[in-house]
């Protein structure tokens, strides 16, 4: 119940709006950030991660920055909830399981989100549509300080901002990108692409983030490296790797244009037509499909739909978005019915 | 993906065998994983990488590091339960694992020395003030809980006065 108002409304994110939206879906940046002088979430007791929740869910709740927040708290919420929350990238994998005395602080358009107790007592995130890395960041540092002005974090002058994985220490900064490349894919070109992105520091992962699949050529790539680096440094460096990318993708389309025309819209309008039409659809074939309708409004293939629909419609055929929809548990076989539908639906403008 | 063997929850350890040519392809959830046999048991985890990196400090010739033998007085972690957890439990382990930690931050960022952001030394006043508004409405906010409880009517009514002062103290202050 309590996060439902979040069903009405559509995340930041999806908008299809800002630098690049053609490709880059979205940016994000999260700092990781824990309490002074107290044990980190895994290793505190259960009286103590209560105290944690209840010292930062209070100093959140009067930051300016906070106004018309959703404090969620895990234990509050059933896996339908929880799940719908990681499926809007509002929390990680990490905070569903185990849920007691973890809680989620949204903002009210969902572009800043704060975990509390997650791998570290603070975990927040600002979450923009297209390329926004900069902006991202200008954000999450202020509501750093604005947080910071209320309570003592665990930092140190040599290793920076203090957290539970050494691989978080020094910025506790973690800068991504969302990256749209289905030309990529389909020149196959992807895997050097990839390759040469590990051997700079960087990581490249799926839409849900580790260990999930590079599902509707979706690609998220963020800086591994937090320590010995100003912030600013590693959100530069990523940007121009990112910039890179983004040329690559675009070069690969115009090639694809331009040498396989035909293909590409046979493709591009076969897809279309089996998303108008398909009554039973699973999640696998429907973002492959998606993802080729989305490439389609991008290159003007198919322009009686925008990209800020297509982009929802990825989204709310998840599970357990599916789920809050219909207001109900529904079996795997119910959902690729309902899925289909609600897809008929959104791309006949209904 | 879901679980080939109780169908249950999500999948997360997948075997693929080829035996005589035939491919088997098999999806399992951790519980069953382990039920299945040590051998699919082994899950390769963030710890198993961190105390790999950790165990090279000890094993380089001329670079070898005593393993820390104490307990964090801070939080009563061993350098131990942190190579089998990957996590350290406080903020004080940087200092009583410093010894082990510094090469392996290297390792990992190529550095040991944050060049980042520090939190402004100029907000630890403001902060110091925010900070005992705050604990003070915290426990008021308790203490009242225990006066409706126990019946003490004019201690919870002074309590919700001092309750709606610290409020707007702390709403003046805000950021």
């Amino acid at each position: 119940m309590k996060i439902d108002p979040l069903l009405k409304q559509t995340c930041e994110w999806l908008r299809g709006t800002g630098p690049n939206s053609d490709i880059v879906m979205s940016s994000r940046v999260r700092l990781a950030r824990n309490l002074e002088k107290r044990p980190f979430s895994h290793w505190a007791t259960k009286k103590q991660e209560k105290e944690s929740l209840e010292i930062l869910e209070g100093a959140l709740h009067h930051l300016e920055m906070m106004k018309g927040s959703l404090t969620v708290r895990m234990s509050e919420i059933d896996d339908v909830d929880r799940q719908f929350l990681l499926e809007r990238h509002l929390i990680s994998r990490e905070h569903m399981v185990s849920p007691d005395y973890k809680s989620a602080a949204i903002g009210d358009k969902e572009i800043i989100c704060v975990m509390i107790n997650e791998e570290d007592h603070i975990r927040m995130q600002v979450l923009q549509s297209g390329f926004n890395l900069q902006e991202c960041w200008r954000m999450a540092s202020r509501l750093d300080d604005s947080l910071h002005k209320k309570i003592q974090f665990a930092f140190s002058l040599e290793r920076g901002y203090l957290t539970a994985c050494p691989t978080n220490t020094g910025t506790g900064l973690r800068a991504s990108v969302m990256l749209h490349l289905p030309a990529l894919v389909m020149t196959k070109q992807i895997n050097r692409v990839l390759q040469a992105i590990t051997k700079l520091g960087m990581t490249a992962r799926g839409l849900y983030g580790e260990g999930t699949d590079a599902e509707g050529n979706f690609f998220q790539i963020s800086n591994q490296v937090t320590l010995g680096s100003a912030e600013e440094d590693i959100i530069d460096n990523l940007e121009r790797i990112i910039r890179q990318v983004i040329g690559h993708e675009e070069n690969a389309r115009k090639t694809l244009m331009k040498q396989n025309r035909e293909v590409l819209q046979d493709k591009i309008c076969r897809a279309n037509g089996t998303l108008r039409n398909a009554h039973i659809i699973n999640t696998k074939e429907m973002m492959g499909l998606l993802s080729m309708v989305r490439l389609g409004v991008d290159m003007g293939v198919i322009t009686d739909i925008d990209r800020r629909a297509v982009n929802e419609l990825f989204i709310l055929t998840q599970p357990a978005h599916l789920q809050k929809i219909e207001g109900r548990i529904l079996s795997s076989a119910q959902r690729d019915v309902k899925r289909a539908n609600l897809i008929r639906r959104r791309l006949e403008g209904r | 993906m879901m679980c080939d063997e109780c169908g249950k929850n999500k999948a997360t350890v997948h075997l693929t065998e080829i035996i005589n040519e035939q491919i088997t392809k098999l999806n399992l959830c951790e519980s069953c994983a382990k039920e299945k046999g040590s051998d699919v048991e082994q899950h390769f985890g963030i710890a198993d990488l961190l105390s790999a990196l950790s165990d090279v400090g000890q094993t380089t010739p001329g670079e070898t590091i005593p393993p820390s033998k104490n307990k964090c007085p801070g939080c009563g972690m061993a350098y131990e339960d942190f190579k089998k957890i990957g996590r350290l439990g406080c903020s004080e382990c940087y200092t009583t694992f410093k010894q082990s930690l510094l090469p392996l931050l290297k390792r990992i960022h190529g550095s040991n020395q944050h060049m980042g952001k520090s939190p402004d030394p100029g907000m630890v006043k403001e902060q110091k003030v925010s900070t005992k508004l705050f604990t003070d409405l915290e426990s008021a906010k308790i203490d009242l809980q225990k006066a409706v409880k126990n019946e003490e009517f004019e201690e919870a009514a002074a309590l919700r006065d001092k309750i709606k002062f610290l409020e707007k103290k702390l709403k003046e202050n805000k950021v």
